[in-house]
C-alpha cells in the first residue's frame, strides 16, 4: 500500500468534476494507493487569484502546503490548475526571499509555518511513475482493444516547469492508453489550450480554441478524448454543443477523465466512475467494454 | 545625478513583482507572440507589450486588453530563449492595472477574476454555479439567459452543486486572518 496526502481541488470534490474525484479514488484503490484527503484544505486560488492578487494568491497555496507539511507525505492532486498553482508557490518561495518573508508573516498570523518541503505531484505522475505501466496493465480486466483515444494533456500539467513529462510533446497518457489496450491516436494539439477560464469572460476566443482541439483529434480518427484536468473536461464536454452551433460543425466526441477510462479497463462499476456525468454520452463508444 | 525616466520607474515597478524582473532581459525575438494562442485578439502582442512598457507607455499598456486575454497556458514561458517568465509578467501587469484602478472596458476578464476571488475569500472554496451566476448577473444578464442550455445540461448530469463546500469555522477564520494579513502587507513586491 502506498500513501499520499490528497488535494482534490474544488471541482473534483463538490464541483462539476465530482466524477473525477470518484474515479480517482476507485482507480487508486485498485492500484493499492491510499489517498488521504488533506483536512480543511482551501481553494488554491487558480488563475484568477494569481492574476490580480499576487501576495494573497501565494498565501492561499501556502496555507495548504503548511497543512500538508505536517503529514510529511507527497501532496497529490488530480487537478492541473491546483498542480501548477501549488508548484508555482513552492518554486517562487524558494526563488524570491522577499516574497517568502511576507508569506511567512501572513501565515504566522494564522499560526502556521511552511518550510518548503512538500513535493506536489499530479495523480497521473503517481500512476505512471510510482506504480508504472506494467502494474497498470496487470490490473486490466477488459482490454480496450481497438478503442482510438486522443490524449488531451492541456497546458498546466506539463508547463511551465520541466516536470514528469515533456512540455510540448508529452507521452505519459499515450503510453497509459496503450497499457490499457487502447490505441493512442496522433494528436498534434494534445498540449494546446482549451481556453481555460476565459470560456466565461471571452467565450468567442475560447470556443475557437476548443474547435481546433476537436478538429485535430477527429481528423486523426479519435473516438473519444481523455484529459487530466477538470476545466479542460468541462470546456470540451459542456461547451461542445455551443462549438457546433457557432461553427456549424457536428462534433460528438465523449471527453473522459483518464481515471474513468482506466476504471472501465479495470472493470469497475459505473457507480465508481460516474460515466453518466458526461454530457456527450460516453456509452456509445464504450458499449463493448462496459 | 543619474536621470530617471518615466520608463525606468515603470520597469522598476514591474520588476519588483516576482516574475516581472524578466522584462529587462527581452531581446524582442517575438517567440512569445508567435506561440500565444490569443495574440491575434490582443490590442498589443506580448512582445509589443514589453517594448511599450520599456518605453514608458504605462497608460497604454495598463489600459489594454492584452494581458486579460492571457490564458496562462505557459507556452511563451517554456519557449522564451531568455528564460523570461512571460505568463508571470502578464500577471504582474494585471496586478498593477488593478492596483491603479485602470478600466478595461473591452474585456470582462477582470470582473470575472474579481467575482471568483470574492467567493474564494469569503468561503475558502469555489462554488462554481454561484460564481458563474453572480458573474453573469453582474456583467451581462442577457448572457446568463443564453447560458441556460449549458447550465441545464450540467444540471441534468448531476454536475451543478448549489451548495458550497465549507471549511471548518476554525479553518475559515484562519484563512481570513492570513489573507487579511497579506492585504495589510501590500503586494508581493
Amino acid at each position: 500500500m502506498r500513501y499520499y496526502t490528497y488535494f482534490p481541488g474544488c471541482s473534483s470534490s463538490e464541483g462539476g468534476a465530482k466524477a473525477y474525484g470518484w474515479s480517482a479514488k476507485a482507480v487508486s484503490k485498485a492500484l493499492d494507493i491510499e489517498l488521504i484527503e488533506l483536512d480543511d484544505w482551501n481553494c488554491c486560488g487558480s488563475t484568477p487569484y494569481s492574476s490580480v492578487e499576487e501576495l494573497a494568491s501565494f498565501c492561499l497555496s501556502a496555507r495548504n502546503l503548511a497543512l500538508a507539511e505536517k503529514r510529511g507525505l507527497d501532496l497529490v492532486t488530480p487537478c492541473s490548475s491546483c498542480y501548477v498553482i501549488l508548484n508555482r508557490t513552492n518554486s517562487h518561495l524558494k526563488e524570491y526571499p522577499q516574497l517568502k518573508a511576507r508569506v511567512d508573516e501572513a501565515l504566522a498570523a494564522g499560526g502556521l509555518e511552511y518550510h518548503g518541503t512538500v513535493r506536489v505531484r499530479h495523480l497521473l505522475d503517481v500512476f505512471v511513475n510510482d506504480i508504472g505501466y506494467d502494474e497498470i496493465n496487470s490490473n486490466v480486466k477488459i482490454n480496450l482493444g481497438g478503442l482510438k483515444v486522443a490524449p488531451y494533456y492541456g497546458c498546466q500539467m506539463v508547463r511551465p516547469r520541466p516536470g514528469f513529462d515533456h512540455p510540448e510533446n508529452p507521452q505519459s497518457m499515450d503510453k497509459l492508453i496503450a497499457s490499457l489496450g487502447g490505441e493512442p491516436v496522433p494528436f498534434p494539439l494534445k498540449s494546446r489550450c482549451c481556453g481555460g477560464s476565459l470560456i466565461i469572460s471571452e467565450e468567442a476566443l475560447a470556443l475557437e480554441l476548443i474547435r481546433k482541439v476537436f478538429d485535430s483529434a477527429l481528423s486523426n480518427g479519435a473516438e473519444c478524448l481523455i484529459t487530466p484536468c477538470p476545466l479542460c473536461q468541462t470546456n470540451l464536454d459542456a461547451y461542445q454543443r455551443r462549438v457546433n452551433q457557432k461553427f456549424k460543425t457536428n462534433f460528438n466526441l465523449p471527453v473522459l477523465f483518464f481515471t474513468q477510462l482506466m476504471g472501465v479497463a479495470f472493470g469497475l462499476s459505473d457507480e465508481d466512475l460516474g460515466l453518466k456525468t458526461c454530457i456527450i454520452p460516453a456509452e456509445r463508444v464504450l458499449a463493448k467494454y462496459l | 545625478m543619474e536621470k530617471r525616466t518615466r520608463a525606468d520607474t515603470f520597469v522598476e515597478e514591474i520588476s519588483a513583482i516576482p516574475g516581472g524582473e524578466g522584462i529587462r532581459l527581452c531581446i524582442q525575438c517575438g517567440t512569445c507572440t508567435a506561440s500565444c494562442p490569443n495574440a491575434d485578439s490582443m490590442e498589443h502582442t506580448p512582445s509589443q507589450l514589453i517594448a511599450m512598457a520599456r518605453a514608458g507607455m504605462k497608460n497604454e499598456v495598463l489600459s489594454s486588453n492584452a494581458m486579460w486575454h492571457c490564458l496562462s497556458c505557459y507556452l511563451c514561458t517554456v519557449r522564451c530563449p531568455r528564460g523570461i517568465k512571460q505568463t508571470d509578467l502578464m500577471h504582474a501587469l494585471e496586478c498593477i492595472a488593478v492596483r491603479e484602478g485602470l478600466s478595461h472596458g473591452r474585456t470582462l476578464t477582470p470582473a470575472m477574476y474579481r467575482s471568483f476571488n470574492d467567493f474564494v475569500y469569503s468561503l475558502g472554496s469555489l462554488p462554481e454555479f454561484g460564481f458563474m451566476t453572480w458573474f453573469y448577473m453582474l456583467t451581462n444578464p442577457l448572457r446568463a439567459f443564453k447560458m441556460i442550455p449549458v447550465a441545464l445540461s450540467l444540471l441534468r448530469h448531476g454536475r451543478l452543486s448549489i451548495k458550497a463546500r465549507r471549511l471548518t469555522p476554525e479553518g475559515t477564520n484562519q484563512l481570513k486572518t492570513i489573507l487579511d494579513k497579506a492585504e495589510s502587507l501590500g503586494g508581493a513586491s
